[in-house]
């Protein structure tokens, strides 16, 4: 079983031992074009699943990335400041966003796997 | 989006297999499946537009004739423009307004040769209101006819390399000055072709048959100087040049003085007026308006769009953005935005309000790239 996870809304989270990494994937990157700026939210916040964490703003507008699971968050790329085009490079790399300490894992199981969230995308794309 | 346009299926252009097959992402605008950037993205087609030449389809725009004896006077019933003075291939920016002097949309007016002692207007109006547009003044001037013209592909083609581009495939088009049109041929059809657009760059526009469209559009790409460029960069391209994008920057609720177009309402007509509103215009041309529409550089990373408050630094709301985002040029955000008169002052400190968080900015003149219109040719 992998370790990626996917929400409707196209954030990625993987677990790694040191806490869970969010992004958005690939797919959103190239549905938002050329990103400008992202904001990234305070470490030590906690956050509930669902609830606005970043905003990421391409040339011609802002959207929400949404924590894809409650937790703390214990870490933030702050690469992105000075070259947010890394969202678009390498979304599943170093353009990552955010990293959660979970509060329950267990809530990653209501997410889609890589394959689900392959097959979610030809369904919109 | 409407439910209009969620119901109605949407149009596509000539161009629509050719932006397919050149990977546009496309997206509704106005009605139209139209291409809102390609592979390379929003930021390298606007740079190359600033450098090279970028092709813009531009067809869901409305092209129509408007003919009668006394056209040119006529027109000016409806639009503030010196129109009445213009000589054939000239073309002028205007306004159409409401009665109290607001803008309906904004629209290109070139004239025509006379034909059968008719005088003719050759019209270019936005995508979104030209079915309104072209009612209101079917129904304002009766005794005109108003000829829509679907069977019309627009094109545009901007930037610093666009005249030696296109002097390549059509002769002598570079000898076009700004802002006057001509008729040329290529492959055996005729086209217009008017030395304009909206990108604040040297370039042209292109009326042709849209059955003609898609070869004449390959013909330009054929060109490694062209790289065609979606919607996305004309948005960050005018907004730079500090051009207005109707249904934005005007609308029914501000009139061309206030938006700063005066420069488009010649001294004749601000004395002889005989243009819907013209008390109101009048009345703000010699008291001054009461907001009026700047620029803003942002001192910070994070764009703000339109609808996001302006304050002072102290905390008093003076006005909101139009328009606002990331300027490719400048690499960082630019809006505009209507605030009070008063506050109107160049470099002036203001905080603009992005999800709650003032974003210092300062007022700026517009444009925010110079423009580098070719005056004579």
């Amino acid at each position: 079983m992998s370790n990626l996870r996917y929400t409707k809304d196209h954030e990625y989270i993987r677990l790694e031992p040191d806490g869970a990494v969010v992004g958005i994937t690939d797919f959103a990157q190239s549905q938002l074009g050329d990103v400008v700026f992202v904001e990234l939210p305070v470490v030590g916040a906690v956050l509930a699943e669902g609830a606005e964490a970043a905003v990421v703003e391409s040339v011609k507008a802002a959207s929400g990335v949404n924590a894809p699971a409650s937790g703390e968050v214990i870490g933030v790329n702050s690469a992105l400041e000075e070259k947010p085009a890394l969202v678009n490079e390498e979304p599943n790399g170093s353009g990552w966003f955010f990293k959660l300490k979970l509060s329950d894992p267990s809530e990653l199981d209501a997410l889609m796997d890589e394959e689900a969230y392959e097959a979610f995308v030809k369904t919109i794309a | 989006m409407s439910v209009q346009s969620a119901v109605l299926p949407l149009a596509r252009t000539p161009l629509y297999d050719l932006h397919c097959e050149l990977g546009a992402r496309l997206v509704p605008f106005a009605g139209y499946e139209m291409p809102v950037q390609y592979p390379p993205g929003v930021i390298a087609e606007h740079l190359h537009t600033r450098a090279g030449a970028g092709l813009f389809d531009v067809s869901h725009m409305g092209q129509a004739l408007f003919e009668g004896a006394h056209a040119l006077r006529a027109f000016e019933r409806l639009a503030p423009g010196d129109i009445a003075t213009l000589h054939s291939g000239q073309m002028r920016y205007t306004q159409l307004l409401d009665a109290n002097g607001q803008i309906l949309d904004d629209l290109m007016v070139t004239r025509l040769a006379d034909e059968g002692g008719r005088q003719r207007l050759f019209l270019v109006v936005n995508a979104a209101s030209k079915e309104a547009d072209f009612a209101h003044i079917s129904a304002a001037l009766p005794g005109f006819a108003l000829t829509p013209l679907p069977q019309l592909a627009l094109l545009a083609l901007q930037g610093p390399q666009a005249a030696e581009v296109l002097e390549n495939i059509v002769p002598v088009v570079s000898r076009l000055a700004f802002m006057r049109s001509a008729e040329f041929e290529f492959d055996g059809f005729r086209l217009r072709i008017s030395r304009s657009g909206y990108t604040g760059e040297d370039g042209f526009e292109i009326s042709l048959p849209a059955a003609k469209a898609e070869a004449f559009a390959r013909t330009l790409l054929f060109d490694p100087r062209v790289l065609p460029v979606g919607l996305g960069a004309r948005d960050s391209l005018r907004l730079e040049a500090g051009l207005c994008l109707c249904g934005h920057d005007i609308d029914a609720t501000t009139d061309p003085v206030e938006a700063g177009l005066l420069w488009s309402i010649s001294k004749r007509r601000r004395v002889e007026g005989g243009f819907p509103g013209f008390a109101r215009v009048a009345e703000a041309i010699a008291r001054g308006p009461a907001r009026r529409r700047v620029g803003f550089i942002l001192d910070g990373k994070a764009p703000a769009r339109e609808g996001a408050e302006i304050e002072t630094p102290d905390g008093r709301a003076i006005g909101r953005l139009t328009s606002g985002g990331y300027a490719p040029s400048l690499g960082r955000p630019i809006a505009m935005g209507y605030v009070a008169a008063q506050e109107a002052i160049v470099g002036a400190a203001v905080n603009l309000i992005v999800r709650g968080k003032p974003a210092p900015a300062r007022i700026a003149a517009t444009p925010f790239t110079p423009h580098a219109y070719v005056r004579r040719a």
